[in-house]
């Protein structure tokens, strides 16, 4: 089975000092035995972009999706070199064509 | 002295319209930092009062300036310790003499790369605006936030958290590729109409920063159509501000009220500025690539050369609509076609395709649509169906100004005026609220 993690809280939550280096450990732990498959720090829902198709035109809004009704149904984490190059990847996501939308939400570089 | 002072402000001001925006985005292409590109970019001009009255004004201002700031940028990023790996990283860390001659070499301008930056569509639309006018125009953000009657703490919010998507979000700092050109060009010249639009919104005597924002976005697009040559959009964008601007002092009286075209005192019309409308128009129109911007251009243009309401060529004007229909449809545009059908070949003609409009759904809340549909049934002498209507445009106006205009043509229609009740104000009763 494969499962993805949400890792959620309120927006205005600053992780102190100490859970940082929990997490760290959280993650050696879990590379150690072998079941972590990626993951990362992403950064707050302000600096998302929703990418979705209107009418077949490519449509852009700033912030997280909207729709109340709309789940997170997947995902994927690509590398790319600026957020025209995540659009023009997310604009080619099937899910489009189905009334669906692409939230693309940058991680923390360090 | 005195003189000297006031020769330097003087050149300090008009240097400052010039070459703030070019200042800043050169900065930024260069720091990739906006706030500190800004801030340098204040400091230059503040510095150049000073040692402009003690040296003299350089031969090349704007150079002077662009290299003044940089230097400050990196006194700045020396201060701290990321941005001395910055620095290193940019191999920035030479400061220039700003006393050598070779300050006579101009730097490259980055102005279009900040405009497509600044419109770029992942920003909110308010925010585009915004930091357009931030960055290239060098309004503040106090002035910006009267412009479009919110807080200054508003305002700053909103344009941090633009620049702070940009960086975040890597939002990249280019003329757009070829694939996306087409599309991201529209975008800017959105802004750049709404800017326009902002300020002709405004009524003679309101904040003037609100009018002020119509000269703004006409220089704006000045630049933009030097900047893109190749794009006769833009020009016919200009040319429709332009156009629109030469009648702006006669579009409300004295009192504040709207005066309709067919009204307004043509020989106060700016007749240069008209000229040069029509000019860039027949220029752009010439590139053969035909756009929404220059066929709205070119309507303006029917309107601004008639020399008398009832020389209007309504003929072109509903041919240009029909046109503007085909590649930029929209119910607005169909509503402004069946007004010309209506004054081409009288009200019925255009009572009937404003009814197909209405029953179709479209615009059911849009005050100009039952106005329109009220000046029909008034010219074929439906009175009484046309004050009903005209009642109803009250209650969806927008403006005082707008309710005034509509409860005089209520006055001409029906003739009892005095009797009628008070027209209802909308939620908040102020002026354009958005």
């Amino acid at each position: 089975m494969k499962y993805m993690l949400l890792i959620c809280h309120d927006e205005t939550f600053e992780p102190p000092e100490s859970m940082v280096k929990d997490v760290l450990a959280w993650v050696d732990e879990m590379d150690r035995r072998g079941v972590r498959e990626g993951g990362g720090h992403l950064r707050p829902a302000s600096d998302a972009t929703t990418v979705r198709l209107q009418k077949g035109e490519v449509m852009l809004s700033d912030g997280p999706f909207a729709e109340t009704k709309e789940q997170v149904a997947g995902y994927a984490v690509i590398a790319c070199d600026n957020l025209d190059e995540a659009i023009e990847i997310s604009s080619s996501h099937p899910i489009l064509r189905y009334g669906g939308s692409v939230e693309v939400r940058p991680f923390w570089e360090a | 002295m005195g003189s000297v002072e006031a020769d330097v402000d003087a050149a300090v001001a008009e240097v400052f319209l010039a070459e703030w925006g070019k200042i800043v985005a050169t900065l930024i292409r260069v720091t990739g930092d906006w706030d500190l590109a800004e801030e340098s970019a204040q400091d230059a001009f503040a510095l150049a009062l000073d040692r402009w009255r003690r040296d003299g004004i350089p031969r090349n201002p704007g150079a002077w300036l662009t290299i003044t700031a940089r230097n400050r940028a990196i006194d700045q990023l020396r201060r701290n310790t990321s941005g001395a790996r910055k620095l290193r990283e940019m191999a920035l860390e030479s400061r220039i003499d700003h006393e050598s001659p070779e300050m006579a070499v101009l730097p490259e301008d980055y102005r279009l790369q900040l405009i497509f930056t600044c419109c770029h569509p992942a920003l909110p639309l308010e925010a585009r605006v915004a930091l357009t006018l931030r960055t290239l125009t060098g309004l503040t953000t106090a002035e910006i936030a009267r412009a479009f009657l919110v807080p200054e703490s508003t305002m700053a919010k909103r344009l941090a958290r633009a620049k702070q998507k940009i960086r975040n979000a890597a939002i990249p700092y280019r003329v757009p590729p070829a694939h996306l050109l087409p599309e991201r060009t529209g975008a800017v010249l959105a802004v750049l109409y709404l800017l326009f639009n902002e300020g002709y919104a405004a009524s003679s005597g309101a904040d003037l920063l609100r009018e002020n924002l119509c000269s703004e976005a006409i220089r704006l697009a000045r630049t933009l159509s030097h900047l893109m040559p190749d794009e006769p959009e833009a020009l016919g964008l200009l040319a429709l501000m332009i156009l629109h601007d030469a009648r702006r002092n006669t579009r409300v009286n004295e009192r504040g009220d709207l005066v309709p075209l067919e009204e307004q005192d043509r020989n106060r019309w700016d007749r240069e500025a008209i000229a040069e409308g029509v000019r860039l128009l027949d220029e752009a129109l010439a590139r053969g690539r035909v756009g929404p911007y220059q066929l709205q251009a070119a309507i303006a243009a029917c309107h601004a050369t008639a020399h008398d309401a009832s020389e209007t060529d309504w003929d072109d004007i509903a041919g240009l609509y029909g046109l503007l229909a085909r590649i930029a449809p929209s119910p607005v545009v169909e509503l402004n076609r069946a007004v010309a059908i209506g004054m081409r070949d009288g009200p019925a003609a255009g009572l009937k395709l404003i009814e197909q409009l209405d029953d179709a759904g479209a615009l059911t809340d849009y005050h100009l649509l039952a106005a329109a549909r009220a000046d029909l049934l008034r010219r074929l002498d439906r009175q009484a169906e046309a004050a009903a209507l005209y009642r109803e445009a009250i209650e969806l106006a927008r403006t005082d100004a707008e309710r005034r205009f509509l409860e005089r043509r209520i006055a001409e229609t029906s003739g009892r005026t005095r009797s009628l009740p008070p027209a209802r104000r909308n939620r908040s009763g102020s002026v354009a609220a958005s």
